[in-house]
């Protein structure tokens, strides 16, 4: 049977791996191919990166963590964060990337998702979606939350796969950061609406969220932060709890 | 020299990186060039997109007969559209395959819902039958795997691998010196990289 899939997320700036609170008070968290590795042993099934670097001048240096991780670590690799243009795309993948996550751009710009899935195929183009709950729907928000696009957001990841998105990361921007689970309402609407595989993302303080967000949210893999990086549980732990739950994983 | 046939579809680096993991002291040649296919001792067939733009690339570049040559002469691993290509037909784009392997290549058309399509992440690999290339890899090991159509070759002696994904499919082909996977062995962590290295030491 398919296993659903545990994502530990990174986050880069700078060239560098770090972590902290709400990108606030961020340490560097180690070597970017270390860390990679010890995820990948505890049995990660796939890596993201999320480039956090403000300044576009500093963007290219995300390159080359990628190159050095995927000499070292052989399974799928997504890079999100800045990603504009197809050639962003084109440049990701040849460093190393297999999936690349697009969340703005495709807002402003949706046919950069239908090139980009032309040029390269559907199986590397993710479509990160931020949502947040307003009345009886879900609105998508971009600039962590802030701003309000007016899009309702199962119409917009219908459209993601219309255009060729061939997997939709959904976060929960009221849910992001609060330790107290997915949206999973959220995610099992979107799940039920398309064909692609979705993974759940933000609100995860325990393992139990992870277990919740498969069930409840109908999601076919999970992504955490936090839990994993400052060491309150391991993978092995999240898929250890989750077999014990009767969830099928690696 | 083991040569990785670069049509311009996707990127190659991946496979390239696992066979240097692998086999260090190995030459590995990333190329396109058909003169170098036809020296090389064993040749690795990727792809990845769509069929129907892979033929067209791989024909475009001149390189149909280097490949079907390669596939009946020397040890050849075919990877994802690698393998759906050696079919005798797709239903993606309904077009000829390069006719090596006869089978066909069928879209998944899930009855559940929750059945995505891709068919995206780690599915368990049963074995009809044993291989060299199976070698060190317990049965009923995990891949990665990321498609949406699958190939059915016509005799059930040409499968060498199968998956279930609300059906069983066939994962993996071989025939004499032709090993061909639907899973990412480059991207399937250890059991992928003991694929790529038994491969680096297969002889037929």
């Amino acid at each position: 049977m398919l296993a659903k899939r545990i994502i530990p997320c990174l986050d880069v700036t700078n060239g560098r791996v770090v972590k902290g609170v709400n990108f606030v008070d961020l340490i560097d968290a180690g070597d970017p191919v270390e860390i990679a590795k010890k995820y990948n042993d505890q049995g990660a099934d796939e890596l993201t990166f999320l480039d956090i670097t403000a300044s576009s001048d500093n963007r290219d240096l995300i390159l080359g963590i990628i190159e050095r991780v995927a000499e070292q670590v052989f399974i799928p690799l997504t890079v999100g964060g800045g990603v504009r243009a197809v050639n962003d795309v084109r440049r990701l993948l040849n460093a190393g990337a297999d999936k690349v996550s697009i969340n703005t751009a495709a807002i402003n710009n949706p046919s950069l998702v239908s090139n980009a899935a032309d040029r390269f195929g559907s199986q590397c183009i993710v479509v990160a979606i931020d949502a947040k709950k307003t009345g009886n729907d879900w609105e998508i928000f971009t600039h962590g939350g802030r701003n309000p696009t007016g899009l309702n957001a199962i119409s917009w990841a219908k459209e993601m796969v219309r255009r060729g998105a061939g997997e939709l990361l959904i976060t929960s921007m009221d849910k992001d950061g609060t330790k107290s689970g997915f949206d999973n309402e959220l995610n099992a609407a979107i799940s039920s609406e398309v064909d692609v595989p979705i993974i759940a993302s933000g609100g995860v303080g325990n393992l139990d969220h992870l277990v919740d967000g498969i069930i409840e949210g109908k999601a076919d893999a999970v992504l955490a932060a936090s839990i994993f990086h400052f060491g309150e549980y391991t993978i092995t732990e999240a898929k250890n709890h989750m077999r014990h739950k009767k969830i099928e994983v690696r | 020299m083991i040569a990785i046939v670069d049509y311009g579809m996707g990127n190659l680096r991946s496979v390239f990186n696992a066979f240097k993991k692998v086999s260090p002291n190995q030459k590995i040649l990333v190329t396109s060039d058909s003169k170098l296919i036809q020296a090389a001792d064993k040749v690795v067939f990727p792809g990845q997109g769509a069929m129907p733009d892979c033929v067209r690339e791989l024909s475009e570049r001149n390189l149909i007969e280097s490949v079907i040559d390669a596939a009946r002469n020397k040890p050849f691993l075919g990877i994802c559209i690698g393998l759906q290509m050696l079919n005798n037909f797709s239903e993606e784009g309904n077009i000829k395959g390069l006719g090596i392997i006869d089978g066909r290549v069928l879209k998944f058309k899930p009855k559940n819902h929750f059945n995505k399509v891709p068919h995206m992440g780690w599915n368990e690999v049963h074995r009809p039958k044993n291989h060299f290339m199976w070698n060190g890899i317990p049965n009923n090991e995990r891949f990665y795997f990321v498609h949406s159509y699958y190939v059915q070759p016509q005799s059930r002696n040409l499968v060498a691998g199968e998956c279930v994904y609300e059906k069983p499919f066939c994962c993996a082909v071989s025939k004499d010196n032709i090993f061909a996977v639907q899973f990412h062995p480059e991207k399937s962590s250890q059991a992928g990289l003991q694929l790529l290295q038994n491969f680096t030491r297969w002889k037929v």
